[in-house]
């Protein structure tokens, strides 16, 4: 069965994996600079001009892997020497262009951008063009095309520009480290930074979970992952490499989705905060909405708080499908509660550093969270639970909740109510499109990802959200 | 006193929410809000088959289940405190 979407995403594993192989046995120093010959060894490419330039890359993928760029505060970073500079002119007209009598893109054009030389094939002139695509959608040959490159078609808050040197650049200011360019670049060029290493250092000094315990918390879209092996064995795997046990984040969504639920019966109006790609960016484009921004901490930071509260002095592992998860992290009121977040790719490459093939471990189990922690790992779900938050408090309030599936939606919903005119008393913000699911970090993107959601969901032993939160005193 | 039940997976699905409803109770009828804190812990590292592990103070007992919960009680909390009493 695939473990990943890419080959991409493969090749992003090989180095965590490597880098975390030596990192084990406390030799990644002496034996970094080998790694690159080891993916690309030999002298003929397979992915780039020369095995020179490949290894050259590897090289920047090893320092994203270790960390990367301490000066730049953005966890996701470009490898410049790796964009491809694809062309990114916008729409042009292909040799496809018959040249026919009707000359649609012509008279749909409002900007009179179309013009036809001497062989009656249209020309776009550039200077007029303001890229709406009508031209491209009428033309019956499909002879217009939109090129645009991939970094920029991914990010839908156009955070991506292109350099002086032609290369993909990213804004920091505007970025909210969704990675759904990391996911979408297909020369990889793209990649967050990775805390792998913390990880590892967190286990090995832990000596055995005896001086400090380490928790490894994983988020509820994992259901939607691994899916070449059984949740229990995923869950085996982590007690395997060495974290003291294995908690549901899912608890932290029931933990939220009960006091968001009460925090909007007294507000009035409310956006979530689970999402931090989706709040960053509330943030960032919508200064005047921030006020509305739920004040509750994400499930991940609300249980990490517990569990750091509970157990002083442990260090906690957050492990899903999220890139934005990492800049989260470092956020000054969360700071003291997560340790480190890795994602699903990172977690796979970590299995196999330590050569633990999950499929043969027998299953352990997994059950901290209700139906309703659960389902928040895709788009509707955080609605839903508000929605039983509210019911089940007893609370009399009229939901209208408006589900926000992707940034686009987001955006949307977001322009309406600051002009007054949305219809919704609450914004479920998820930045990808699915909900969590769709996270940049996951090994595999599929049609199912949503029903082993519910399924996991309905596998639940707490059927409600009170029930769920009622062990934790 | 510091009681701590494990809301752990392996106990929370052998009945943590039930042992920690019957403390709760526990503790008010007998009057120990002020001597006897409550609280969860994720996993004390004690998985077993027969039921919620409990860590009072340093001492960890296993297989807590509501059969043998006010045996535990009487034994483990009321008598202890009894004895830190005299």
């Amino acid at each position: 069965m695939r473990k990943f979407d890419t080959k991409v995403q493969h090749l992003k594993y090989k180095v965590l994996r490597e880098v975390a192989r030596y990192a084990w046995n406390d030799t990644l120093l002496e034996n970094v600079l080998k790694i690159p010959e080891m993916i690309v060894p030999g002298k003929t490419s397979t992915m780039r001009c020369c095995v020179y330039k490949e290894r050259a890359i590897l090289e920047e993928r090893i320092k994203i892997v270790m960390g990367g760029d301490k000066e730049n505060p953005n966890v996701i970073e470009v490898i410049d020497i790796a964009c491809d500079e694809c062309p990114s002119a916008g729409y042009v007209v292909t040799e496809s262009c018959r040249g026919c009598l009707a000359h649609r893109c012509e008279d749909v054009c409002k900007k009179g951008a179309i013009t036809f030389d001497a062989n009656h094939v249209a020309h776009i002139d550039k200077s007029k063009c303001v890229d709406c695509g009508q031209c491209a959608k009428v033309c019956p040959f499909s002879a217009i095309i939109n090129r645009k490159r991939p970094c920029q078609n991914a990010c839908k808050i156009k955070a991506i520009s292109i350099n002086d040197d032609n290369a993909a650049a990213i804004n920091n200011s505007k970025c909210t480290a969704c990675g759904a360019c990391v996911y979408q670049c297909p020369f990889g060029a793209i990649m967050d930074k990775s805390y792998i290493l913390d990880a590892i250092e967190f286990i090995k000094n832990s000596e055995g979970n005896k001086k400090y315990k380490v928790y490894a918390m994983v988020a509820p879209s994992i259901s939607s992952q691994f899916t070449y092996a059984k949740l229990g064995q995923v869950i085996a795997g982590l007690k395997k490499l060495g974290f003291h046990t294995v908690i549901e984040a899912a608890l932290g969504a029931d933990m939220v989705a009960q006091a968001e639920s009460k925090e909007l019966s007294e507000k009035g109006f409310l956006t979530s905060s689970c999402c931090p790609a989706f709040v960053s960016y509330v943030k960032s484009a919508f200064p005047g909405l921030v006020q509305y921004i739920s004040h509750n901490l994400s499930p991940m930071a609300t249980l990490a708080k517990y569990i750091k509260d509970t157990d002083p002095g442990s260090k906690v592992v957050f492990i899903g499908p999220c890139t934005a998860k990492k800049a989260e992290a470092q956020l000054e009121e969360v700071k003291p509660y997560v340790d480190a977040v890795l994602t699903f790719e990172e977690l796979q490459a970590l299995y196999d550093s330590r050569d633990i093939d999950i499929t043969t471990l027998s299953e352990e189990v997994l059950d901290n969270a209700s139906y309703f922690g659960r389902i928040f790992a895709r788009s509707g779900g955080l609605s839903d639970a508000v929605a039983q938050g509210l019911k089940e408090q007893g609370i009399d309030f009229n939901l209208k909740a408006i589900p926000c599936d992707g940034i686009e939606e987001c955006r949307l919903a977001l322009l309406k109510k600051s002009k007054n005119v949305l219809d919704a008393n609450f914004i479920e913000g998820m930045a990808c499109i699915g909900g969590c699911i769709g996270g940049a970090g996951c090994l595999t993107h599929g049609e199912k990802s949503k029903a082993e959601v519910d399924k996991y969901g309905r596998e639940a032993l707490e059927k409600n959200i009170s029930d769920a939160v009622s062990v934790l005193k | 006193m510091l009681v701590q039940i494990c809301v752990g997976s392996s106990c929370h699905i052998k009945g943590s929410p039930e042992i920690v409803e019957l403390f709760t109770k526990a503790i008010e009828e007998n009057n120990l809000q002020d001597e006897v804190a409550l609280t969860g812990s994720f996993c004390i590292g004690q998985c077993n088959r027969t039921g919620v592990t409990v860590q009072v103070d340093d001492v960890i007992h296993t297989g807590i289940n509501r059969d043998n919960f006010k045996e535990f009680f009487e034994e483990n909390v009321l008598k202890v405190i009894k004895n830190e009493r005299v």
